[in-house]
């Protein structure tokens, strides 16, 4: 791991001076420009975009959703809407937030943009199939939506059974479009494994590989392993609720706790599938603007397959009250401990990153002190759950919306947004206005804690989750929750009122606004359509090798 | 000290042996955990600080973890999480494993409502009568969907799964009435599902238990009048207002002019009701007791269709039963008090 020459981790191959190869090799943004060469394009640049596009627009549907939920909670009893609106709210606030927005997000507009970049490859390994995965996200999508427009459902975003097989609500077309989204899913992690098996430039060894790649890596291996158990436990549910199956109904000889099982062997890894990209986002992020060297690059890069690995074997911590026995919530206790222990390492070698470095504190390194901060205190009360005793009085209580808002959708926030920011210049070639990007991340950040940290309080003090209407004294925090929620929606408003402006009228960037050693800097910005132009670059060093050539032989080990 | 930190905390008042338990392994927890994310925390800002960019061309050294440090970043959280596992795994057997000398009451979920059965005893509705400084066993079931039993007080819960029995234990350590939630989503009136603790010092035990044995002597005649198939007619309201609290007509449906989930009760016989179809229909026998039976066929404009079906929980003269109580409550002046208010006896069935 020690540096093996003193020059610099790679030089762009002959980077074309602006202009010159310009009427040549357009950027990928202008290369075409009728709706069907967007709509059934090849270029993983393009499909990365029209993820990012309608990620976004799920967002601002999942967000509506919330917003509904945190107004209609203001007051103890009828606030806005009625009992059964509220329960289909939290519902579909869930299943949008969940399966439209976190998963596909980070993987599915930066991951397709970033990835091949990063590998110097020109594109993924099966266009097509990636193409297509864009268009099973949507089609999944247009399903879970005509259901929600026609009856919606109001099971909570966790579908348990026998209340989702009982329930006079249309479940079986949101089920059936969450089943399609699955395959949508399946084909990205697919995709990203195979091309990074097989596409990696030459020069880019496994431990060359920047974090962000890892990240994605771990994160397809989860998407392709747990992805069917979903799937077809999803399918159960639709036959059980239209055919009487009986596999979950007791009345039939079934067992409502095995859909517990089968659901969280999916959905606590898909807690990894949605955080796991925010961990390489800001591997990236915390690199570039201090300006140094990864601290400890292969503990992080294996801690993130060692999050992947062991998250498999966590569901069970969240049945420790349903019945099943003290010896599992044990061995599930243990298990779940080890994966804090994982993302520990990767905090503490974040921080070390930065130890010796060069800070420029822009909004992207905004987004990753509210990450660390997120990150460690999710964490944190993730262990604390993950103690059996106190999760008992915990489980299901607003401790527990709180406690994953912090980590699965606080970290993930963080990181979509400190990847807009910082990858908008290598995206559209634009520059945004930094002044508003620091204001809005410490709203969005004020917002987000204003907004949480009186649930975890709320839940200390027994309030349950997915209540429409709540005892008297629940009702000081619930406000303050409330504002906070209003805040954070204000932050996100600016944000896309800059972002919008900048992609229109913001200045022209130039190819590496950071000065970034990432690899996927090492071409134009926005890139042409085939990522190079003229040979390919030559990778010698690890990604993000600040070092001064002078020093560059003495590393320094802490 | 200790108590200053439940109220920072927000934490409800302890009322169980195992609520202390609990809570100071939670403080401990909360303290380490606040302490370490602020040293990160801190650690973070001052490189933060010191290692500001100064130019813009600045390079930065080359610096890797020795083999000591990254031994330390794993053991360091790993001894703090086994110490709370082992604390907390202790606790959680303690909270799992009812001691053998407990006394056992039988809960049932009900959407929306707790039920609760002593094998020794009276049955009650929504509220449960323990004695305090006695573990008492709860054997927990379902009739319908997952619920979940939580009384924050005393920091046990317990999932209601339909089909089998779960088990929590509580030694209630004072006198008072705590609450109890659902915490499981199970519908509609999920948040409604609230019950209570009433836990009696001693004497007041025994007092209730005698008060309890009473009130079972007259249920018996009830249970003997029970027998008929057809009861006295002029009985026939009271006892429909006895199955009606038991089957939870008043979890939904007001016997005092209120509109609630359900159209209230009171003046419902013969009132020309607007369905959401347009059409009108006249509330008779007839109607009511479809409605019991297929509650979706006609529904009433402005309510949700979120009533279960009664097609066999009921039998014909309980239904009639219940359809002779609303017959009574035609006018303003023949007010009854909701009977889901405090519990409603039936006989035990041995």
């Amino acid at each position: 791991m020690s540096p093996s020459s003193s020059s610099i981790a790679a030089e762009p191959g002959a980077v074309p001076a602006p202009g010159e190869h310009h009427e040549h090799h357009p950027s990928y943004l202008v290369d075409g420009t009728t709706v069907k060469s967007w709509l059934l394009t090849l270029d993983h640049k393009r499909i990365g975009v029209m993820y990012l596009i309608w990620v976004l627009l799920f967002f601002l549907v999942g967000g509506i959703y919330a917003l509904v939920v945190r107004f209609e909670l203001l007051t103890p009893g009828p606030t806005i809407v009625d009992a059964m609106t509220y329960n289909r709210a939290f519902t579909m606030h869930g299943v949008v937030m969940i399966f439209l927005f976190m998963i596909p997000a980070i993987p599915g507009a930066f991951g397709n943009f970033m990835l091949p970049l990063m590998l110097g490859a020109k594109d993924v390994a099966f266009p097509r199939l990636n193409l297509l995965s864009l268009y099973l996200l949507l089609g999944g999508a247009a399903i879970a939506i005509w259901g929600m427009l026609n009856g919606g459902m109001d099971t909570g975003w966790t579908f348990y059974t026998p209340y989702s097989t009982h329930t006079t609500t249309t479940v079986a077309p949101i089920l059936f479009g969450a089943f399609i989204i699955g395959f949508s899913s399946i084909a990205t992690g697919l995709n990203f494994i195979v091309t990074t098996h097989t596409m990696r430039a030459p020069g880019i060894t496994w431990f060359r590989m920047p974090l962000f790649v890892w990240a994605m890596y771990a994160t397809a291996c989860i998407q392709v392993l747990a992805t069917p158990v979903l799937g077809l436990v999803l399918l159960l549910v639709v036959g059980e609720q239209l055919f009487q199956f009986g596999i979950f109904d007791p009345a039939r000889g079934g067992d409502p706790v095995l859909f517990q099982h089968l659901f969280w062997f999916y959905s606590h890894p898909a807690v990894y599938i949605m955080v796991l990209p925010s961990f390489g986002v800001m591997s990236e992020i915390v690199a570039t603007f201090s300006r140094k060297n990864i601290f400890g690059y292969r503990a992080v890069a294996f801690s993130s397959l060692g999050i992947a690995f062991v998250g498999f074997f966590a569901w069970g911590h969240h049945m420790f009250v349903s019945g099943q026995s003290t010896f599992n919530a044990g061995v599930f206790a243990v298990l779940t401990m080890l994966v804090g222990v994982f993302t520990a390492i990767k905090v503490f070698n974040w921080v070390g990153t930065v130890y010796k470095g060069a800070v420029d504190f822009k909004t992207p390194f905004a987004y990753f002190c509210g990450f660390l901060y997120f990150t460690v205190f999710g964490g944190m009360t993730g262990v604390a759950f993950a103690t059996a005793s106190l999760d008992v009085p915990w489980h299901d209580t607003y401790f527990v919306v709180a406690h994953f808002h912090f980590i699965m959708v606080g970290a993930t926030i963080m990181a979509f947004m400190a990847a807009l920011h910082y990858w908008f210049p290598k995206m559209f070639g634009k520059t945004y206005h930094e002044g508003w990007g620091l204001v809005s991340a410490a709203l969005i950040i004020l917002g987000f804690n204003a907004t949480f940290i009186p649930q975890f309080l709320l839940g200390n003090a027994g309030m349950p989750r997915r209540y429409y209407e709540y005892p008297e004294r629940f009702q000081t925090l619930n406000v303050a929750s409330t504002m906070g929620a209003t805040l954070l929606a204000m932050g996100f408003l600016i944000t896309a009122i800059y972002l919008t402006y900048s992609l229109v009228y913001g200045e022209k960037s130039s190819a590496n606004p950071w000065n970034s050693r990432g690899y996927e800097w090492l071409t134009e910005s926005p890139p042409p359509t085939h990522n190079f132009v003229g040979p390919q670059p030559v990778y010698k060093d690890e990604p993000h090798f600040y070092v001064d050539p002078e020093k560059a032989e003495v590393p320094d080990a802490v | 000290m200790n108590e200053l930190l439940n109220n920072i905390l927000f934490l409800p008042e302890q009322a169980s042996t195992f609520a202390e338990r609990v809570d100071s392994l939670h403080i401990f927890v909360v303290t380490v955990t606040m302490l370490s994310s602020f040293a990160v925390g801190t650690a973070a800002l001052y490189f933060f600080f010191r290692y500001r960019r100064r130019t813009a061309e600045q390079m930065t050294e080359y610096v890797v973890p020795s083999v000591k440090t990254e031994f330390l970043f794993v053991s360091l959280p790993l001894i703090f999480f086994l110490t709370w596992f082992v604390i907390g795994f202790r606790d959680f057997v303690f909270v799992t494993t009812p001691p053998k000398d407990a006394m056992d009451v039988y809960v049932m979920g009900k959407q929306w409502m707790w039920k609760f059965s002593y094998p020794e005893g009276p049955n009650g509705v929504n509220v449960l009568h323990v004695p305090a400084n006695r573990p008492v066993r709860l054997l927990i079931t379902s009739r319908d969907v997952i619920h979940s039993f939580f009384v924050p007080a005393f920091r046990i819960k317990m999932d209601a799964v339909p089909g089998r029995y779960t088990q929590t234990w509580f030694e209630a350590t004072k006198p008072g009435t705590y609450q109890i939630l659902c915490t499981e989503y199970c519908g509609l009136s999920h948040s409604k599902m609230l019950g209570e603790v009433v836990v009696l010092s001693p004497e007041e035990w025994d007092a209730w238990l005698k008060e309890q044995r009473r009130g079972d002597l007259a249920n018996r005649q009830d249970a003997l009048a029970d027998l008929s198939l057809a009861p006295p007619p002029a009985r026939m309201a009271e006892q429909g207002q006895k199955v009606a609290a038991e089957v939870g007509c008043f979890k939904c449906h007001t016997v005092n002019g209120e509109p609630h989930i359900g159209p209230t009760f009171l003046g419902m016989y013969g009132r020309q009701e607007t369905l959401q179809d347009g059409n009108d229909i006249i509330a008779d026998e007839a109607y009511i007791t479809q409605s019991m039976m297929d509650p979706g066929a006609h529904l009433v404009s402005g309510y949700p269709n979120a009533m279960p079906t009664f097609q066999g929980k009921l039998t014909g003269p309980q239904t009639a039963a219940i359809v002779e109580y609303i017959k009574t409550l035609r006018t303003p002046d023949i007010r009854t008090t909701g009977a889901s208010q405090g519990p409603v006896y039936e006989p035990i069935q041995q």
